[in-house]
């Protein structure tokens, strides 16, 4: 079954993959078995985006499947499956006044598969709701996401913010979207931006030591 | 071009045609032009971006265009909420940045300017707008989701008119809502049959909607009386209008406004055959629609905003199979009747260049934004006019120095040989004046073809 559904899973077969969950249930397969399976395929599909054979419609489906799975597995789970350790913390969200998620999703989607755990804080997210999480979370890395130029602005005041809050110090910020650039990087007084969602990874593993 | 214009317009040829369209644009209906010297700066424009999308022969100069959003209204000191709520003061912005800016081609505040009040009035939920969820100094931006069912694929297929009229309108706009219960036109050819149509229209629902419909139409009426002799003045004050109308991909008007992107995305793998045939339906609508918004002495060219075709939103397989082959017959049908397409390839556009060269020779202008124009100039500059692309960070953040020489740096690679206008990459909204007034005068300083 593991290997079958895998293979559904990276290769896009959403029937396929959704019967042989079916089938293994009803034969009392162990869905803590087709979680791990499930976060095998996930973790193949992230290596084939960061490897550029694999793009936005593949990790979308992804999602897609992984959420109905998610729904045909809830009555047959007793317990929690327990958690894997994580390699570090990830806050994220679109900043105010801008309400564009794909290019965020895409990052929280590749950061979850490579290891991370990873708060999505939604999209047009307020500079005091990054505040409060960063002080809730204590997170490694906060990565602000923004596709228009409007975020150039909101993005440095939701740094600034976090900063006069006394939560920058050891906190490492990393932005990216659409016109995001080194040029933007210093404005909003960033750590690192992100052409793409790679960069992203090879950031928050670098900074918390791993690679 | 005297020969053709004693042909009848049907039995022209594409380039024909074209040749109609830009004696015309030459030479503008209704505009009367300021002076002699308004009059002859506005002929040497349009020569010059006509040379620059020919690609026969190098323009005297870099034509430069200016892409924006809100910014003629944020230079004076207005909201995007003013732009759209005081026409008269927003129009004044617009054609005082044309004025005072001096780019090639007029600052059009057709996007812009739009009244608030028609879409309040509607219920339009597509977008929020500045004052409409939105805060006063924000652009408007659209809400996506998934407007119409995968379900619904066959009646959008069979007749999208049909479709759009009495499903899809209710959804997005609450004054249409009436419409979900009118029945199909088919019903008034047949005086028998015309009841089942005419009865509908009486249902005490529609009253409502027909009110609001009839108040915002003659808001937008009474806009477009100002905005269109404001356009008029700017042509006659030297400056020409360059998009007649607009039209979007087939992919993207079914994945932005129709599907959303999950939706779309999850159509290529579970309903590829009834996307691609949705895509193929919709291609020669695409044309019509520009033709409807159009005449011959419009400006020749078509606006297309492109966004789910860019670089990482698909494989260059995916964008082969889904995307390009009914843009592609978008582009040439619009060509075929003498339209300019004038895309706007948002984001980067660098693994779709070899598509790009498959077009006829200097018959579009690509708008770039994150591609590489020294590749895309080696790739599509025997194809097409490109356009482009300093960034917006520059412009909001670089001196002017770092931008005279960025647009250098661009104007003798991708401006070599002519097919080239100078612009930013995507829409300004509070860029630094004084960097925008540093491309435009890059242009004319350094852009001078010997």
């Amino acid at each position: 079954m593991a290997q079958d559904l895998v293979e559904a899973l990276v290769n896009m077969k959403e029937k396929e993959a959704l019967s042989i969950v079916e089938g293994s249930l009803e034969s009392d397969g162990d869905p803590n078995d087709i979680l791990a399976s499930c976060s095998e395929a996930m973790q193949i599909v992230g290596e084939r985006f960061q490897e550029g054979s694999y793009f936005l419609p593949e990790l979308i489906m992804s999602g897609e499947m992984l959420k109905k799975i998610a729904t045909i597995l809830k009555p047959h789970m007793a317990t929690q499956a327990a958690s894997e350790k994580k390699l570090g913390r990830v806050v994220l969200g679109t900043v105010r006044g801008d309400i564009h998620d794909i290019g965020k999703d895409i990052v929280g989607f590749v950061l979850d598969v490579n290891g991370f755990e990873v708060t999505d804080l939604g999209i047009n997210v307020p500079e005091q709701k990054f505040v409060d999480a960063v002080r809730d979370l204590s997170p490694d890395v906060l990565a602000l996401s923004g596709f228009l130029t409007i975020a150039f602005d909101t993005m440095k005041s939701t740094i600034a913010a976090v900063a006069e809050a006394g939560l920058r110090d050891g906190l490492r910020v990393i932005i990216g979207g659409g016109q995001i650039d080194e040029t933007v990087r210093a404005f909003t007084g960033a750590d690192a931006y992100g052409a793409n969602a790679m960069a992203a990874v090879a950031y928050a593993k670098e900074m918390v030591g791993v690679n | 071009m005297s020969a053709a214009s004693e042909k009848s317009w049907n039995d022209l040829s594409g380039l024909e045609r074209r040749a109609v369209r830009f004696a015309k644009w030459l030479d503008p209906e209704g505009v009367t032009f300021r002076d002699a010297e308004a009059e002859s700066a506005y002929k040497q424009r349009v020569t010059r971006l006509i040379d620059a999308i020919e690609l026969e022969k190098a323009p005297d100069r870099v034509p430069v265009l200016t892409k924006m959003g809100f910014y003629p209204a944020h230079r004076a000191g207005l909201t995007p909420y003013d732009a759209m709520n005081d026409t008269d003061r927003a129009l004044e912005a617009w054609f005082r940045a044309t004025l005072e800016l001096q780019p090639d081609g007029l600052i059009s505040p057709v996007h812009n300017t739009m009244p608030a009040k028609a879409f309040e009035l509607l219920d339009y939920r597509l977008y929020d707008w500045p004052g409409h969820n939105l805060p006063e100094d924000a652009g408007y931006q659209y809400n996506e989701d998934e407007y119409m069912t995968p379900e619904e694929y066959d009646h959008l297929i069979e007749d999208p008119s049909d479709f759009l009229w009495r499903v899809y309108l209710p959804r997005i706009v609450g004054a249409y809502k009436g419409f979900g219960i009118l029945s199909p036109a088919y019903d008034m050819v047949e005086l028998p049959f015309s009841t089942a149509h005419i009865g509908p229209w009486g249902a005490p629902d529609q009253q409502d909607g027909f009110d609001r419909l009839a108040a915002a139409g003659r808001e937008v009426g009474a806009w477009a009386e100002k905005v269109f002799p404001m356009i008029a003045q700017m042509q006659g004050a030297g400056f020409p209008d360059y998009w007649g109308y607009a039209t979007k991909a087939p992919f993207d008007f079914i994945g932005d406004s129709l599907r959303g992107t999950r939706g779309v995305i999850v159509d290529m793998f579970k309903k590829p055959e009834k996307l691609i045939e949705a895509c193929d339906r919709l291609a020669p609508l695409m044309v019509r629609w520009a033709l409807a918004h159009t005449t011959v002495d419009s400006a020749p060219g078509i606006f297309i905003p492109l966004h789910k075709g860019a670089d990482g939103f698909m494989s260059d397989e995916q964008f082969r199979t889904f995307y390009w082959p009914s843009l592609k017959k978008v582009l040439l049908g619009l060509i075929d009747h003498g339209f300019v397409p004038w895309l706007f390839a948002e984001g980067g556009y660098n693994s779709r260049l070899e598509a790009i060269a498959e077009l006829p020779k200097g018959t579009t202008v690509w708008m770039f934004d994150r591609t590489d124009m020294v590749e895309a100039k080696k790739i599509i500059g025997g194809t097409a006019c490109i356009q482009g692309n300093v960034p917006l960070s520059m412009m909001h953040m670089s001196t002017p120095e770092e931008v005279t020489d960025y647009c250098r740096e661009l104007i003798n690679t991708a401006g070599r040989g002519g097919g080239f206008i100078l612009d930013v990459g995507a829409n300004m909204e509070s860029p630094k004046e004084e960097n925008v007034l540093a491309m435009i005068q890059a242009a004319k300083q350094y852009g001078i073809y010997s």
